[in-house]
C-alpha cells in the first residue's frame, strides 16, 4: 500500500444559518476522528439566512475528499469547497496579541510590529495589544518574534478564505 | 437562527390556522401516514388528543419506545414506505435513541415525533426535559427543534422529504408542548421546497461506459449486491435480475440486501463476508472484476482489508458519494439511484460490443461450482427420533414449511447466531422480505420488528426468528401482539447461549465463557399464555416438524421455544483480521482452519 502524505487544507462552506448547524459540522469532524485546525463562522448574504463557514483541517488527500463529501451529506449545507485542491485562494487571519515589557524590548516589540504592519489597537506605560492581518504563516511567525519581548495573550480569528479571479464558492 | 426549514411560500389568503397538534396530523395524511407506532406522555399529551379525534392515522401502542422505532422500521422495510413514531419528551426520546441509530446505520427512512417541554422552558432542566436534538444529532439523518408555529407544518413535509431522498434514513422532529397546543399555520407539502432539491446529479454516462466496458472484460466477474438495491424499490431489483440474465455473471450479497436477487436462482452464491458462502468468499477473494451494487463495504463483508477481493477490477455503484472509496479503494465509482444505474448499465451492455470471454466465463463458473459442493452449510444432525435439534437444523426446517404454505412470508431476526443461519438458509425470492438488523446488530430488534411487518401486512405470514436470550430484550411486546391480535410466529432457537458470544470465546478466548450463559430464563411457553399467546416446545427431534406445523397452522400468535444443542458454532467463519480465502469451516466440511491474529482478536 502506498502512504498518502497528509497535508492541510482550506474548506468553505456555505450553511444554512440555524441552530445546530454549526454542531452538526463540528460533531462531523470529531465524530470521524477528522481533525479542525481552525473554524470560522459568520453569515454573508442580506438577510443573514446564510453563513459561510471556512475550517482549515489537516489530513490525507483522500481523508480531505471524504470529509467533503461527509459534509456535502449534511443538510443545512448547501455549498462544499476545497479551496486547497481548486486553485489559488487568498487565506487571512487577524490576531490580537498582547506584550507587556519595558525598556529595550518594548523598543524591539513596537520595532518589529512596524516592520510587519501590525497596529498597536491598544497601549499603555507597560502593554501594547497589536493587531495584525495576513496568512497564517505571517502571523505565526510575528507571534514568534515578540515571544521573547514579553508576548502574554493571543487571540486569533482563524482563517476567512476566498478563491482568487472572477468565479465565487457559488460557480465551482 | 433565522430559518428552520426548507423555503415556504405562503399564500396569506388560503392559509388555515389549527392547534399545532392538528396541524401536525394534517401533514402526516398529506404525506401519506396511516400508522404510528408511539407510546404517549406528557408532552404529547395534544397530539394523543388530536389523535383521539380523527380517523386517517392508526396508533399502535407499543410497550417501550425502543420498540416503536424498530417496529417503525420493520413496517418502512417491507412497505418501502416511511415509518413514523411518536414518543414522549425525555426518557421517551432517548429510549428511542438505540433505534434511531439502527435506521441510520441500515439506511431506513424514519419520522420520529418527540415531545419537549414548551419552549420557554426549554434550558431549565424542567420535569422529563432532555436536548433531544442534541442527543440525536449523531443518530438521525437530521433533526428539527420546532421553536415557531410557522415552522411547523414545512419542518414535517421536509422531515419526509429527506427521510426517503438520497440515502434513506431517520429524521426526528422535536414538538415543544406550546407548539402543539398553540395555533399554527397550515402550510401543504407542494409550498415548501426541501433543501433536498440541493442534492442529487444527473447519472456519469462516461463512467458507466467504462464500468460496463471493465465488466465486458472481466474473465471471472462478480456482483456484490447490498441493501442499496432493496432501498431502491422493487423495479432496482427487477432491473438486478436482468442485468445478470442478460450478462451470466455470479451474484453474492451482503445481509442487508438478501432477496434484491432470488436466493433459489443457481447464480446467487448465497451471502458473503464472515459467516457467508464458502463459495461467495472465494468468488470474491478470486474475481477479476467486482461489481458492487449499493453495498459499502462493510468490514463484516470485507475481512482484512488488504486482502479484500486483491485482483479485481472494482466498480462501486452508491447513492452516497461518500461511500466511495471510504473503506476499500475502487477502479470506477458511479454515485446515483443503483436501480436507475443498473437499467444504464443493461442499456450500455447491450450497445457495447458482445461480450467475448464466454468460455472464461464458463471456466470460472465450473471453479464456482466446484467450491459450491463443498456445500458449505451442511451440517450432522443425528436422526434418532429422540436426538438433540440442532440449531441449524430447526432454522432449516422452519425455512421449508414456511415455504410450503405457499403464504407471502415476512421473517424477522435477533441477533446472534439464529441470525447468521437464518440468513444462510433462508432463501429470498422476493426483497423487502428479510428484516435484520446489519450494521448496528441491536439485540431487540426481532420481536418488535415482527409487530411493525405484521401490521404493515396484516393478511402475510411474519416470523421472527430469534435467540433466547435477545428476545428478552424486547419481550414486552408480547404486550403489544396480544392488544393488536397479531398472529406473528416467535421462534426462539433456544441454545441456552448467547451464542455467538460463546462462539467468540470457544474461538478467541480459550473457552472461557465468561458471562455467556443465559441463565435463570424464564419458561417460554407459560410467558407466552401470560401474554394470552399460545406457547409450544420442542425438545426432540421427533418433535421438531410437528411442533413448527402446528405454530404455522394456528392463526393467533404463537412463541415456540426450540431447545437445542448448546454448542454449535455458526460456519463457514472467517475470524475478524483474517482474509476471505482464510474461513474456518464447519466439523462436517474439514477443511484448513484459520488461526485468528492478535490484531484480529482487537477487531470485534
Ligand atoms: C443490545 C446488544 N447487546 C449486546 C450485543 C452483543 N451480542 C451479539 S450476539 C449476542 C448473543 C445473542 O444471544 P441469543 O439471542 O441467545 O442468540 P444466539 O447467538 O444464541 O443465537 C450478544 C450478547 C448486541 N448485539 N446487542
Ligand atoms: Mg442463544
Amino acid at each position: 500500500m502506498q502512504v498518502e502524505v497528509s497535508g492541510s487544507a482550506v474548506i468553505s462552506l456555505l450553511v444554512d444559518n440555524e441552530s445546530g448547524a454549526l454542531a452538526r459540522i463540528v460533531e462531523l469532524f470529531s465524530g470521524r476522528g477528522y481533525n479542525i485546525q481552525s473554524l470560522t463562522v459568520a453569515p454573508v448574504d442580506e438577510h443573514s439566512q446564510t453563513s459561510r463557514v471556512n475550517i482549515v483541517t489537516t489530513g490525507t488527500q483522500s481523508s480531505i475528499w471524504q470529509v467533503k463529501t461527509q459534509l456535502e451529506r449534511l443538510v443545512p449545507v448547501s455549498r462544499v469547497v476545497n479551496l486547497t485542491a481548486e486553485g489559488p485562494y487568498v487565506a487571512r487571519e487577524m490576531a490580537l496579541v498582547k506584550v507587556v515589557s519595558s525598556g529595550e524590548p518594548r523598543t524591539e516589540a513596537l520595532r518589529i510590529a512596524q516592520a510587519f504592519r501590525a497596529r498597536a489597537v491598544d497601549t499603555t506605560a507597560s502593554s501594547f495589544v497589536f493587531e495584525l492581518t495576513g496568512s497564517t504563516d505571517k502571523l505565526d511567525s510575528f507571534i514568534e518574534l515578540m515571544r521573547p519581548l514579553g508576548l502574554v495573550e493571543v487571540s486569533r480569528t482563524g482563517v476567512a478564505s476566498i478563491c482568487r479571479g472572477p468565479q465565487t464558492i457559488q460557480n465551482f | 437562527m433565522t430559518r428552520t426549514t426548507g423555503s415556504t411560500t405562503l399564500d396569506a389568503q388560503t392559509t388555515t390556522t389549527l392547534p399545532g397538534a392538528e396541524v401536525l396530523l394534517r401533514a402526516l395524511v398529506e404525506q401519506g401516514v396511516e400508522v404510528i407506532f408511539g407510546y404517549p406522555g406528557g408532552a404529547v399529551l395534544p397530539i394523543y388528543d388530536a389523535l383521539f379525534k380523527q380517523n386517517h392515522i392508526r396508533h399502535i401502542l407499543v410497550r417501550h419506545e425502543q420498540a416503536a422505532v424498530h417496529a417503525a422500521e420493520a413496517y418502512a422495510r417491507s412497505t418501502g414506505k416511511v415509518g413514523v413514531v411518536l414518543v414522549t419528551s425525555g426518557p421517551g426520546a432517548t429510549n428511542a435513541v438505540t433505534g434511531l441509530l439502527d435506521a441510520m446505520m441500515d439506511s431506513i427512512p424514519l419520522v420520529c415525533l418527540s415531545g419537549q417541554v414548551p419552549t420557554p422552558l426549554i434550558g431549565n432542566d424542567a420535569f422529563q426535559e432532555a436536548d433531544t436534538t442534541g442527543i440525536t444529532r449523531p443518530v438521525t439523518k437530521y433533526n428539527y427543534l420546532v421553536r415557531r408555529p410557522e415552522d411547523l407544518a414545512p419542518a414535517v413535509h421536509e422531515a419526509f422529504a429527506i427521510a426517503r431522498s438520497g440515502r434513506p434514513g431517520p429524521v426526528l422532529i422535536d414538538l415543544p408542548k406550546n407548539i402543539t397546543v398553540g395555533d399554527a399555520p397550515y402550510v401543504e407539502a407542494h409550498a415548501v421546497t426541501p433543501r433536498t432539491t440541493r442534492m442529487g446529479s444527473q447519472p456519469d454516462r462516461a463512467a458507466i461506459a467504462r464500468a460496463v466496458a471493465a465488466m465486458k472484460a472481466g474473465k471471472r466477474p462478480l456482483f456484490y449486491t447490498g441493501g442499496g438495491v432493496i432501498n431502491s424499490g422493487p423495479q432496482a431489483s427487477a432491473a438486478l435480475r436482468r442485468l445478470v440474465d442478460l450478462t451470466g455473471f455470479p451474484v453474492t450479497s451482503t445481509l442487508m440486501g438478501l432477496g434484491a436477487f432470488p436466493g433459489t436462482d443457481q447464480r446467487f452464491l448465497g451471502m458473503l463476508g464472515m459467516h457467508g458462502t464458502y463459495e461467495a468468499n472465494l468468488a470474491t477473494y478470486d474475481c477479476d472484476v467486482l461489481i458492487a451494487l449499493g453495498s459499502r463495504f462493510d468490514d463484516r463483508v470485507t475481512g482484512r482489508l488488504d486482502a479484500f477481493s486483491p485482483s479485481s477490477f472494482k466498480i462501486h455503484v452508491d447513492i452516497d458519494p461518500s461511500q466511495i472509496n471510504k473503506i476499500v479503494h475502487v477502479d470506477e465509482g458511479i454515485v446515483g439511484d443503483v436501480g436507475q444505474i443498473i437499467d444504464l448499465m443493461i442499456e450500455e451492455w447491450e450497445k457495447q460490443p458482445a461480450y467475448a470471454h464466454k468460455s472464461d466465463l464458463a471456466a470460472w463458473w465450473a471453479q464456482i461450482e466446484s467450491w459450491r459442493a463443498l456445500d458449505c452449510l451442511r451440517f450432522g444432525q443425528n436422526k434418532a427420533p429422540d436426538a438433540v435439534i440442532k440449531p441449524q437444523q430447526a432454522i432449516q426446517r422452519i425455512y421449508e414449511l414456511a415455504r410450503q404454505t405457499g403464504r407471502d412470508t415476512y421473517v424477522s431476526t435477533e441477533v446472534g447466531q439464529h441470525q447468521m443461519w437464518a440468513a444462510q438458509f433462508f432463501r429470498f425470492d422476493a426483497p423487502n422480505h428479510w428484516l435484520t438488523s446489519g450494521g448496528l446488530g441491536t439485540m431487540g430488534y426481532g420481536l418488535p420488528a415482527a409487530v411493525g411487518a405484521q401490521i404493515a401486512h396484516p393478511d402475510a405470514l411474519v416470523m421472527d426468528i430469534a435467540g433466547e436470550a435477545s428476545t428478552l430484550m424486547n419481550i414486552q411486546e408480547l404486550g403489544t401482539i396480544a392488544q393488536y391480535r397479531l398472529p406473528v410466529k416467535i421462534f426462539i432457537i433456544n441454545n441456552h447461549y448467547m451464542g455467538m458470544v460463546r462462539q467468540w470465546q470457544e474461538l478467541l478466548h480459550g473457552s472461557r465463557y465468561s458471562e455467556s450463559y443465559s441463565d435463570a430464563l424464564p419458561d417460554f411457553v407459560k410467558l407466552a399464555e401470560s401474554f394470552h399467546a399460545t406457547g409450544l416446545r420442542a425438545t426432540r427431534l421427533d418433535e421438531l416438524d410437528a411442533t413448527i406445523q402446528k405454530a404455522l397452522e394456528h392463526n393467533g400468535p404463537v412463541l415456540v421455544d426450540i431447545c437445542v444443542a448448546e454448542g454449535e458454532n455458526c460456519f463457514p467463519m472467517i475470524p475478524s483480521g483474517a482474509a476471505h480465502n482464510q474461513m474456518i469451516l464447519g466439523p462436517e466440511q474439514e477443511a484448513g482452519s484459520a488461526t485468528i491474529s492478535k490484531e484480529g482478536q482487537m477487531l470485534v
